[in-house]
């Protein structure tokens, strides 16, 4: 009984925090959106009937699958190789992954500011070169914002990754060898099946990362790559239409959390170590 | 043991990891130039691009508002995460389950929607300072980090060695400080940099939590770099690297760097 009570009072104050400050504040901003004026639901039909708000939330979703499609193959490859490198490179490549990871958002999306500039290092290696029709306005296009958002969450991927990837026991990949399996078959056959727990754990992380993200589309991609996150803020900050921004924010709650449970029952699933 | 890796693999690595450093190390070029535009590589070297922010009031007032809600905000989270990871693994039998899951949950609910709730909730419905409300949100945003590196220390600490000394006569409060405490210092100490760090360089929650005369230093880099291109920002960026590196030190001192990859 003792233990019990003790139990409560010691998590008392985090869960009042959170409860009080995260799910009381969010709830009433999802809440706000299903009973408008008009009616349950109307502010969602309202959203979709707007052709350019529609064109947001596609563009979002578009550049967030990308993003996460291309980093999980950038990230498996790379955490292989990490995680199968002798013990000295392993923990040097582990840093080099970890120093981007902890350097913020915006210095990080700063850095593709001078990289795909007009004047920028990569149109100026491109005029040198005599690239046809250099140099090219990559910046503000859809384009630079998933090649920075890749950038972005690549490290996150190796990082998770390689956890995963040390944990295949050498003796698994060893008997599939032994058995007559190509270094292609083992790959695919042995290494890939119980990478899949961890490639989904990635992808939810990335995804729901780059649905919601606000520094990254807003420097590198601008006015004119409008996605969720840049499009809240504008909703709330600079039109103050804030109903519309709660609906914003209340379908990025909806996909993250979609996402995370079905991803999450996914995992449990085709984790073939489980019994 | 098989450690053979192909070659156009190795290759392959090593290009992404050509393309994880270039951009930084553009940067750190970039705030070395002596031009008043941002160009990279270098057009004459000099420092004055780190004196200028310093110079510039915005800056300066905003790394030391940043500096603050960071420090607060990570000593408020380990002050409730603490008791909360120590009570999630002493009594886990005792407590449910969804109360684990409570305190990842800000992971989970995407930043900007906590800034953009946090901002018609809190700051403007309930009336609270700015600051009030940007501690607040950082403090969350910080949390799950708290708990869950504390708890990762504390479920390797053997439970019995506190009995042992409340069974010797030490009161519970003492037997954690004198003896759970000390075992769990280096998870302590990660947690402590782990949550600084992440609040110095969020966005999306302090986006909506600003006001007059308190903004965040990477609210003012944006707001910067969207008026000037000058190599200040890219100045202020290499000191944040080193931050950055001052923090890496410390992890890998306290808890390994490989703590990151579970």
């Amino acid at each position: 009984m003792i233990r019990w009570v003790t139990g409560w009072i010691l998590s008392a104050p985090a869960t009042t925090l959170v409860l009080v400050f995260l799910l009381l504040p969010v709830g009433a901003t999802v809440l706000a959106t299903l009973t408008t004026a008009e009616g349950f639901f109307a502010s969602y039909g309202e959203f979709l009937q707007s052709g350019f708000r529609r064109t947001v939330l596609w563009r979002t979703l578009e550049i967030a699958l990308l993003t996460t499609g291309f980093s999980l193959i950038v990230g498996f490859f790379t955490a292989y190789v990490v995680s199968r490198a002798s013990p000295r490179w392993r923990s040097i490549l582990i840093i080099a992954a970890v120093f981007p990871l902890l350097t913020g958002v915006v210095v990080r999306s700063f850095a593709f500011l001078i990289l795909l500039g007009r004047n920028g290092i990569v149109n100026r290696f491109m005029v040198w070169l005599g690239v046809d029709g250099a140099p090219y306005s990559m910046l503000f296009t859809e384009g630079a914002v998933i090649v920075a958002m890749v950038y972005l969450f690549v490290p996150l991927m190796i990082l998770t990754l390689v956890g995963v990837l040390e944990n295949i026991p050498d003796d698994v990949i060893e008997a599939a060898a032994s058995l007559g399996a190509t270094p292609a078959q083992v790959f695919r056959q042995v290494i890939f099946p119980l990478a899949v727990p961890g490639l989904i754990v990635g992808a939810v992380l990335v995804f729901t990362g780059s649905f919601t993200a606000y520094a990254t589309p807003q420097l590198v991609g601008g006015e004119r790559v409008m996605v969720m996150g840049t499009f809240l803020h504008q909703q709330a900050m600079v039109a103050f239409d804030w109903d519309s921004a709660a609906t914003i924010a209340a379908i990025m709650v909806a996909v993250t959390l979609a996402v995370v449970l079905v991803m999450t029952r996914m995992a449990r699933r085709l984790n073939p170590l489980a019994s | 043991m098989i450690r053979r890796l192909s070659p156009p693999l190795i290759g392959f690595a090593v290009l992404v990891y050509i393309f994880l450093m270039g951009p930084l190390i553009i940067v750190i070029g970039a705030s070395l130039s002596d031009t008043t535009f941002l160009t990279f590589p270098p057009q004459g070297l000099s420092l004055r691009w780190f004196d200028r922010i310093f110079e510039m009031a915005a800056f300066r007032r905003t790394m030391v508002t940043s500096f603050q809600v960071a420090m607060l905000a990570t000593c408020f989270a380990l002050l409730v995460g603490i008791p909360a990871a120590y009570a999630l693994n002493r009594y886990r039998i005792q407590l449910p389950g969804w109360l684990s899951t409570l305190f990842v949950l800000p992971v989970l609910v995407p930043e900007i929607v906590l800034g953009f709730s946090l901002l018609r909730s809190v700051q403007v419905g309930a009336g609270l300072p700015v600051f009030s409300a940007l501690l607040i949100g950082h403090t969350l945003l910080v949390l799950p980090y708290c708990v869950r590196v504390i708890s990762a220390s504390l479920s390797s600490f053997d439970f019995s060695i506190e009995e042992a000394a409340i069974s010797l006569g030490a009161p519970p409060w003492q037997a954690f400080f004198v003896v759970v405490l000390p075992n769990i210092r280096s998870g302590v100490i990660a947690a402590f940099i782990l949550a600084f760090i992440t609040s110095i360089n969020d966005v999306s929650v302090a986006l909506f939590l600003t006001g007059p005369g308190i903004s965040t230093l990477p609210i003012q880099i944006l707001a910067h770099v969207e008026q000037f291109f000058d190599p200040v920002v890219a100045s202020v960026s290499v000191l944040l690297m080193v931050l950055t590196v001052a923090v890496m030190a410390i992890v890998e001192r306290t808890l390994g760097l490989t703590f990151l990859t579970r």
